[in-house]
C-alpha cells in the first residue's frame, strides 16, 4: 500500500534523476552487472543507458580496462556493436575476447589528440546503434562534459570514460569507479585468475561515506567460466555497503 | 588539340618580357646544340627545330636560347590535360608527337553543357589564351580528322575549328598529307609523286597504297576517314558516373560552395538510383579560374547514394578547398561503385537500418581520421602474438575469430618495453623487475610459454612468456628474448598487462 509520502519521495526522486543526467522518459534502459552484491547497491539494480559512468585507475594496472571491457560487454548483451576511442594501438582482442567482448561486435577507432577524442565520442554517441561508447580521456573541462552527457541523454547511448589520471572528477557521471588490482590469498587452493578492488566512488542517489567511496567490493574472475564473485578480503576487509539513503 | 608552342609559352609565361623577342629552346644531339622548339617570332626569322644552334645565332644573333627540359614540358603537359578535365572526363596526351604538344579531349555528349562545340572551343581557346598557351583545336568524327583539321585548316574563328558531323572524309581531302601523322621522309616521297593532298590518296587503289609506301600510310588513312577505329587510352580511368556544375561567375564564399557539393550530391545520388548503384569512392574536383585544380576524395565504408550522408562527408573536406580568385567549374565523379539494389525505408529490416547507420558512423569518423583509425580486429593465423590480431577495415565484419590457447593479455604494448629484471636462476622467472621507473616485487610466476618465431622471418627468435604477478595484485606479460646462454646477459622484455 502506497502511503502518500512514499508517492512524494517517488516523485522526488523521480525528479532528481531527470535532473541528474538520466533521460526522463522512457525509463532508461537497466543493464545488470551480474554480480548481484554490486547491483543490490545501484539505485537502478543495475547500469541505466543514456548516461556517462566514468572508471578510473592507474596507467600501469589492466585491471580498470578489465572492468571496463566487463561494462561493454554487458551493455552490449551479446548482439549490438560498442566503439572504443583510444589514443594507443594496444587493445588486444584474444584478452577481450576473454572478458566477453567479441570482436565482431568491437570498432576500435583511435585518435590522437584530446579534441579529435571527445569529438569522436560525440559523434558516436548520436549513432543509435551503437550499444555504448568508450574513450580513454584525460579531464575532459565541464563544456565538453555537458555536451557528452546531453548526446547520451538523447540517443540513449551509454558512455564510459576510462580515465588514468586521479584530477579532479567528472562533474556530468552518473557513476564513478575506481579499480585496481588487488593481490590474492597466497593459498594453493585459490583458483580464481584476477582480483581486483572495485570502489563506487560516486553514484547518484547515494551519499558516500567518511572513507571516500560509496562501497567498496573485493571481485574476483575465472577465466574459465568468465564469471565473477565478490569475495571478503582477508587482510583488507571491506566495510558494509553504505545503507540505500538518497542524497543531499 | 594542338599547343604548337608548349615549350617556348612555358618560358615566356615566367619571363613576359620575352614574349615578342624570338626564342628557342636547345637541347645536346648529335654532336651539337640543336634547337628543340621555337617560338612564333623565332619562326617568322626562318628558324626551324633541329637547326643547330650556331646556325640559328647567325640568322637571329639576339636569339634568347634556353635549355629543353622534356621532363617538365611533359608534367606541365599532363597537368593541364587534368585541367582540360572540366570538359570531358576523357582526357588523353598525344602519344604520336612530333612536334608541339598536343591533347586527345573525347566531347562526345559533352558540348550541350558548354552551348554548343562552338562554344565550348571558344571557351578552351580562350582560357588557354589567357594562360598564354597558343592552341589550335579541332572538332571532328575521328581522332585523325580532328588532328590533321587542327593543324593544316585555316582556322579565322572557332567555329572554323568544327569538323560537321558525316564531312569529314570531303572536308580534310583539300588538307596536306602530312596532315594524316606520316613521317617527314614519306611526305616528301609522296609529295615527289606529287600526292599533295589527301584527297589525292582516295581514287588509290589500297593494294597498291600498301605495296608502294608501306602499310602506315593505309592505316592512318583509314584511321582518319573512321573506317578503322583508332583506341587511344585516357590520361585517367573516366568515371562509372560524373555530375558537373559550370558556374556563370566565380564562386568564392564558402557558402556558395557548400551549395553547389549539395547540389552536385544530389545529382549524382539520383543518377546512382536510376542504376541501382552506390559510390563506395568519390573525387569532388574544384577548377579554379586561375587554371589550379583542387581536388577532395572521400570514400565510404558501404556502398552509398544517400545525398545527406554523403555531403555531410564532404563537408568536413570543404574548409580545406581554397578557393583563390573563385572556382569556375566543379565536378563530382563517383570513382569507384557497387552494386546498391534499391530499398524502400519502411520495408527494410531493423538490422539493415543499424548497419546502414553504422555504416555511416564508420564514414563520417573515417574522413576526419582517416580510415586507418577507425578498424576492427580480425583473428590471423600466427602464434606470435602481435601477429595474431590484424587490423581490419571497420566496414567488413569480421568472421568468428580463433584465437591462440592460452591466456592473453588485454592490452598488449605495440613494442615490448625492455624491462631491468633480477632472477635468482638465470632461465627461470624474475624475481623483481623495473619498468617505467618502478620496482614491481614479483609474488607468482606462471611459465614459461615458449613461442618461437616462425622461421621464414630473420627476426624469428623464440620468446619465453612468463605470467607474472607482483605483490600488488598487478599482473603483466613479460618475456625473455633468445634461449639462455651463460656468456651473454639475458634480455627481458614487458610486453603486456592483464587484468
Amino acid at each position: 500500500m502506497a502511503s502518500p509520502k512514499s508517492a512524494a519521495i517517488a516523485a522526488l526522486r523521480r525528479q532528481l534523476m531527470m535532473g541528474d543526467g538520466l533521460s526522463p522518459s522512457p525509463a532508461p534502459q537497466v543493464t545488470r552487472l551480474g554480480i548481484a552484491a554490486i547491483d543490490a547497491v545501484l539505485p537502478w539494480g543495475g547500469l541505466p543507458g543514456g548516461a556517462i559512468h566514468e572508471v578510473t585507475g592507474p596507467e600501469n594496472d589492466g585491471a580498470a580496462t578489465g572492468f571496463c571491457t566487463t561494462l561493454l560487454a554487458r551493455l552490449s548483451a551479446g548482439t549490438r556493436p560498442v566503439l572504443w576511442v583510444t589514443a594507443h594501438d594496444d587493445l588486444y582482442a584474444p584478452g577481450l575476447a576473454a572478458f566477453g567482448l567479441s570482436p565482431e561486435r568491437l570498432i576500435v577507432v583511435r585518435a590522437r589528440r584530446a579534441a579529435e577524442t571527445f569529438w569522436t565520442i560525440e559523434e558516436a554517441l548520436r549513432c543509435r546503434s551503437l550499444a555504448a561508447v568508450l574513450g580513454e580521456v584525460r579531464g575532459p573541462s565541464r563544456t565538453v562534459a555537458r555536451r557528452l552527457q546531453l548526446v547520451a541523454r538523447s540517443s540513449g547511448v551509454t558512455a564510459v570514460l576510462l580515465r588514468h589520471d586521479e584530477d579532479d572528477a567528472f562533474a556530468n557521471a552518473i557513476t564513478r569507479w575506481h579499480v585496481v588490482s588487488a593481490r590474492r590469498d597466497d593459498a594453493a587452493e585459490d583458483d580464481s585468475d584476477a582480483r581486483w578492488r572495485v570502489d563506487l566512488v560516486r553514484c547518484r542517489g547515494r551519499i558516500h561515506g567518511e572513507e571516500g567511496y560509496v562501497a567498496r567490493w573485493f571481485v574476483e574472475w575465472r577465466a574459465a567460466t568468465g564469471d565473477f564473485g565478490v569475495v571478503a578480503d582477508l587482510r583488507d576487509r571491506p566495510d558494509r555497503p553504505a545503507p540505500a539513503r538518497m542524497a543531499r | 588539340m594542338w599547343l604548337p608552342t608548349f615549350a617556348t609559352d612555358r618560358i615566356v609565361r615566367r619571363r613576359p618580357e620575352w614574349h615578342a623577342k624570338p626564342l628557342a629552346t636547345t637541347t645536346a644531339a648529335a654532336g651539337a646544340c640543336r634547337i628543340a622548339a621555337v617560338n612564333r617570332a623565332g619562326q617568322a626569322c626562318g628558324i626551324a627545330p633541329g637547326m643547330t644552334l650556331a646556325d640559328a645565332r647567325a640568322l637571329v644573333p639576339d636569339l634568347v636560347a634556353v635549355a629543353a627540359t622534356p621532363a617538365e614540358d611533359g608534367h606541365a603537359l599532363t597537368r593541364l590535360a587534368e585541367w582540360c578535365m572540366r570538359y570531358t572526363p576523357w582526357v588523353a596526351v598525344d602519344p604520336t608527337d612530333q612536334d608541339g604538344s598536343a591533347l586527345w579531349l573525347d566531347v562526345t555528349g559533352c558540348p550541350h553543357l558548354f552551348g554548343g562545340e562552338g562554344r565550348l572551343l571558344r571557351d578552351l581557346e580562350a582560357r588557354l589564351a589567357r594562360f598564354g598557351f597558343a592552341a589550335r583545336a579541332a572538332v571532328a568524327d575521328t581522332p585523325g580528322a580532328a588532328w590533321a583539321w587542327a593543324r593544316f585548316a585555316a582556322q579565322r574563328t572557332a567555329d572554323d575549328g568544327i569538323v560537321p558531323s558525316g564531312m569529314h572524309r570531303t572536308r580534310i581531302a583539300a588538307l596536306p598529307v602530312a596532315g594524316l601523322r606520316l613521317a617527314p621522309d614519306l611526305v616528301e616521297t609522296l609529295h615527289g609523286l606529287g600526292l599533295r593532298r589527301i584527297g589525292d590518296l582516295y581514287p588509290i587503289p589500297r593494294a597498291a597504297l600498301a605495296a608502294r609506301f608501306g602499310r602506315l600510310v593505309l592505316y592512318r588513312l583509314d584511321q582518319a576517314l573512321g573506317t578503322m577505329p583508332e583506341p587511344i587510352s585516357p590520361l585517367a580511368e573516366p568515371p562509372a558516373q560524373r555530375a558537373v556544375l559550370a558556374f556563370p561567375e566565380p564562386v568564392m564564399t564558402a557558402a556558395g560552395i557548400a551549395a553547389a557539393v549539395q547540389h552536385l550530391v544530389e545529382n549524382l545520388c539520383d543518377t546512382l538510383a536510376q542504376q541501382a548503384l552506390g559510390a563506395r569512392r568519390l573525387m569532388l574536383s574544384c577548377y579554379r579560374s586561375d587554371g589550379r585544380i583542387a581536388t577532395r576524395a572521400i570514400g565510404t565504408s558501404a556502398p552509398s547514394r544517400d545525398p545527406a550522408h554523403l555531403f555531410r562527408l564532404f563537408r568536413e573536406h570543404l574548409d580545406a578547398i581554397d578557393p583563390g580568385f573563385g572556382l569556375d567549374v566543379m565536378a563530382l565523379a563517383a570513382t569507384e561503385v557497387a552494386p546498391l539494389a534499391p530499398s524502400q525505408a519502411s520495408l527494410a529490416p531493423a538490422s539493415d537500418a543499424t548497419a546502414r547507420e553504422l555504416a555511416h558512423l564508420v564514414d563520417v569518423l573515417g574522413t576526419r581520421l582517416g580510415p586507418a583509425q577507425v578498424r576492427r580486429l580480425a583473428a590471423r593465423a600466427s602464434h606470435i602474438p602481435e601477429r595474431a590480431v590484424a587490423r581490419v577495415a571497420a566496414g567488413t565484419a569480421p568472421a568468428a575469430p580463433a584465437w591462440p590457447v592460452g591466456e592473453r593479455p588485454l592490452r598488449l604494448l605495440p613494442h615490448p618495453e625492455p624491462i631491468d629484471v633480477t632472477a635468482p636462476v638465470p632461465d627461470g622467472p624474475p624475481m623483481q623487475f623495473v619498468w617505467r621507473r618502478c620496482t614491481h616485487r614479483i609474488a607468482r610466476a606462471m611459465g614459461p610459454e615458449r613461442i618461437c618465431g616462425e622461421w621464414w622471418r630473420d627476426d624469428a627468435k623464440p620468446r619465453d612468456y612468463y605470467h607474472v604477478e607482483d605483490n600488488a595484485g598487478r599482473r603483466f606479460w613479460v618475456y625473455r628474448e633468445d634461449l639462455y646462454r651463460p656468456d651473454a646477459p639475458a634480455r627481458w622484455y614487458l610486453h603486456g598487462l592483464f587484468a
